[in-house]
């Protein structure tokens, strides 16, 4: 299957100058999202996740944030050269986000059609009743009733505000959304529910979806494509099938060995001895080698390059390396 | 909402009648017979006694006290000036109107500089300008108006003769005292823009705004002002009673004649009925902008309205 490129992450770093030195928290990050295709985007708390996507964005706070270097390319063209007025075009229009935590993401001093309303009215050439009529038509695609335009959102439940903050991003059809841990926030019960509206949607309107999250339970469900993320980098990329089925870095095979339990998180890694490296540590090697059952000597000396293992799977790790001096392959 | 309002009347007439018993008493207990100072010490004893029983000054404490409620409710009646023998309520009428403009302009001026220092030092935090600002709310807050008042006297009229010393009337008159008087505030409220805007800036509803594609400036003042309206709306009401306060002292530096002067010259002659009435007047002032300010909060904050 020949799928076009929406975004293509080429090298990216991101740092943050913090008292106590420089938080390293994006390194050469490399990522590839196809047309409506959802992919999945899993790592430690302070992997750098969140930091990709207002990367993406272009909406890391400076100061502290910088973006150091790499290419974001989306259709076609580098965001990174675009000036804030054209970004200002490209975000809520062409580029949406969900955040991680419905209770704080709606203004609350503002109806939730007006928050819908906004949007609209800044990408779309609608007049303010023809953008209310859209945002109750919106508010309906999202379960909620649309007399509910005129509430508050101290009046919806966790469940409703995440559905008011999904119709807002979806409001001008853009082609990316960018989830942050969407349902991380919400009940067991109503995770299911806003993770299977996402995912009707999605496919409704034919977006693509970078979904950030903890629960390879989840991935394993809606994703097409997984990167799993470690220290800044994104150390493994591959189809679900391919993922799931033939796991190559040893830290994404320490993830799966640990039986996913849905709602304990931070359980999921005790098959991998000892914690992330310090973000604001320089490690001359690959990230993982303090942990990685498998090092060798070049590991702790060298960063490993993108090796592909097929055309929609690539690994940073020397044990792929086939010219990697002093490192075989298995 | 209007169980709300008839509350906080309630509340407002509670206050009123404490601060009345207070003034009253504290009146009663001082040394001075009103008698004797209004028919001055050469007066005879039986004209004395003859007035004492007009007044009512031989009634028992409870009995006075509650004459002059009565007066109070029934014939809006603050009783009688001693010094002038008009009305006390005409007296203190006919001062009120320069307090209300030197207070009000000091609190437009506060409320106009300090906002936009608060949020300017808000948006640019830890940059040059902030700590200027925070420099300048420190000391702000900590000169007495006193001392400011008359150190701007020595500097604009007498070495640079550019503002006229004293009086009232005149808009070159005004400015001193209203920027003297509005200092302190000014400097509380840019920092209480500062710490509320800064509150909110960080939370995730103004990332929401900005992921929208929404210009910084309608980010700040539509999503992040908007909802840090509360607490700059209590420090305004609360420099607002303050000022009323701070404008006698401003009064008395710039000889103007208002309320502060009113009340102040009345202790030193000994005029109980005007020193009583002034200072429930500027009570009931204070309570009701309070009251205002509370019922904003009705209309800034949705929660309030709706529950
Ligand atoms: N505003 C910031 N200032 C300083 N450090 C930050 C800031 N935001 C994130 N970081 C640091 O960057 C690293 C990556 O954070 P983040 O992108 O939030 O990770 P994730 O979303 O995967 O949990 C962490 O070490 C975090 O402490
Ligand atoms: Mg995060």
């Amino acid at each position: 299957m020949e799928e076009k490129k929406l975004l293509e992450i080429k090298d990216l770093s991101v740092t943050y100058k913090v008292e106590d030195g420089i938080v390293y928290a994006v390194n050469d990050l490399n990522l590839v999202v196809h047309n409506k295709e959802t992919l999945g985007f899993v790592g430690e708390t302070g992997a750098g996740k969140t930091t990709t996507a207002m990367a993406i964005m272009r909406l890391i706070p400076s100061p502290p944030g910088e973006i150091t270097k790499g290419q974001i390319i989306f259709d076609g063209e580098d965001l990174l050269q675009k000036s804030q007025r054209q970004m200002r075009s490209i975000l809520g229009q062409d580029i949406s986000m969900i955040f991680q935590d419905p209770m704080t993401s709606l203004n609350p001093a503002m109806t939730v059609g007006d928050q819908i309303v906004e949007m609209l009215l800044l990408h779309k050439s609608v007049n303010k009743k023809q953008a209310w009529e859209e945002a109750c038509q919106m508010l309906e695609l999202v379960g909620i009733k649309r007399e509910r335009a005129k509430d508050y959102p101290h009046q919806f439940s966790g469940g409703m505000k995440q559905r008011v903050v999904i119709a807002i991003a979806l409001a001008c059809s853009p082609k990316l959304i960018i989830a942050d841990e969407p349902t991380t926030a919400l009940d067991v019960t109503i995770q299911a529910q806003v993770m299977d509206l996402m995912r009707d949607l999605k496919h409704k309107l034919g977006t693509s979806m970078i979904l950030i999250t903890h629960d390879l339970g989840i991935v394993a469900e809606i994703c097409d494509k997984v990167a799993i993320m470690y220290a800044g980098g994104v150390v493994e990329y591959a189809s679900k099938e391919k993922l799931y089925n033939e796991p190559a870095h040893p830290y994404t095979k320490g993830l799966f060995n640990s039986i996913p339990k849905l709602d304990v998180d931070e359980e999921w890694l005790e098959e991998i001895d000892g914690l992330p490296p310090e973000p604001t540590e320089v490690i001359p090697g690959c990230a993982f080698s303090p942990r990685c059952s498998k090092c060798m000597e070049i590991c702790k000396q060298k960063k490993p390059g993108i090796t592909y293992l097929d055309d929609d799977h690539y690994v940073r790790c020397f044990l792929y390396e086939k010219q990697a001096e002093g490192g075989a392959a298995e | 909402m209007l169980k709300y309002i008839g509350k906080r009347l309630l509340y407002l007439i509670l206050v009123l009648l404490g601060v009345s018993f207070i003034v009253f008493t504290l009146l009663y207990i001082s040394p001075g017979n009103p008698a004797k100072i209004i028919l001055g010490e050469a007066a005879t004893p039986e004209a004395l006694a003859a007035l004492e029983e007009q007044l009512g000054l031989n009634d028992p404490f409870l009995v006075r006290y509650f004459n002059y409620l009565k007066g109070i409710v029934f014939e809006l009646d603050l009783g009688t000036s001693y010094n002038t023998g008009r009305a006390v309520l005409d007296e203190i009428l006919a001062v009120f109107p320069n307090t209300v403009t030197l207070a009000a302009s000091a609190i437009v001026i506060a409320v106009m500089v300090g906002v936009t220092l608060g949020i300017i030092s808000a948006v640019k935090q830890y940059s040059i300008i902030d700590n200027l600002v925070m420099v300048f709310a420190l000391i702000g807050t900590s000169v007495p108006i006193f001392w400011l008042g008359i150190m701007m006297i020595v500097l604009f009229s007498v070495k640079l003769h550019l503002l006229p010393p004293s009086g009232y009337g005149t808009f070159a008159q005004m400015i001193m005292p209203a920027v003297a008087l509005g200092l302190q505030s000014t400097a509380m409220i840019a920092r209480m823009t500062r710490s509320s805007m800064l509150e909110v800036i960080r939370m995730d509803y103004v990332k929401t705004a900005r992921a929208k594609g929404q210009k910084e400036i309608v980010v700040i003042m539509k999503h992040v002002f908007r909802n840090a309206l509360i607490p700059i709306i209590t420090v305004v009401g609360l420099q607002f009673g303050q000022l009323l306060g701070g404008a006698m002292l401003t009064e008395m530096v710039f000889s103007i004649p208002g309320l502060g002067r009113l009340i102040i010259d009345s202790i030193s002659m000994r005029d109980y009925p005007v020193v009583q009435g002034g200072v429930l007047f500027v009570a009931t002032c204070f309570s009701l902008v309070n009251l205002v300010v509370d019922l904003l909060y009705a209309v800034v904050d949705p929660k309030i309205t709706k529950s």
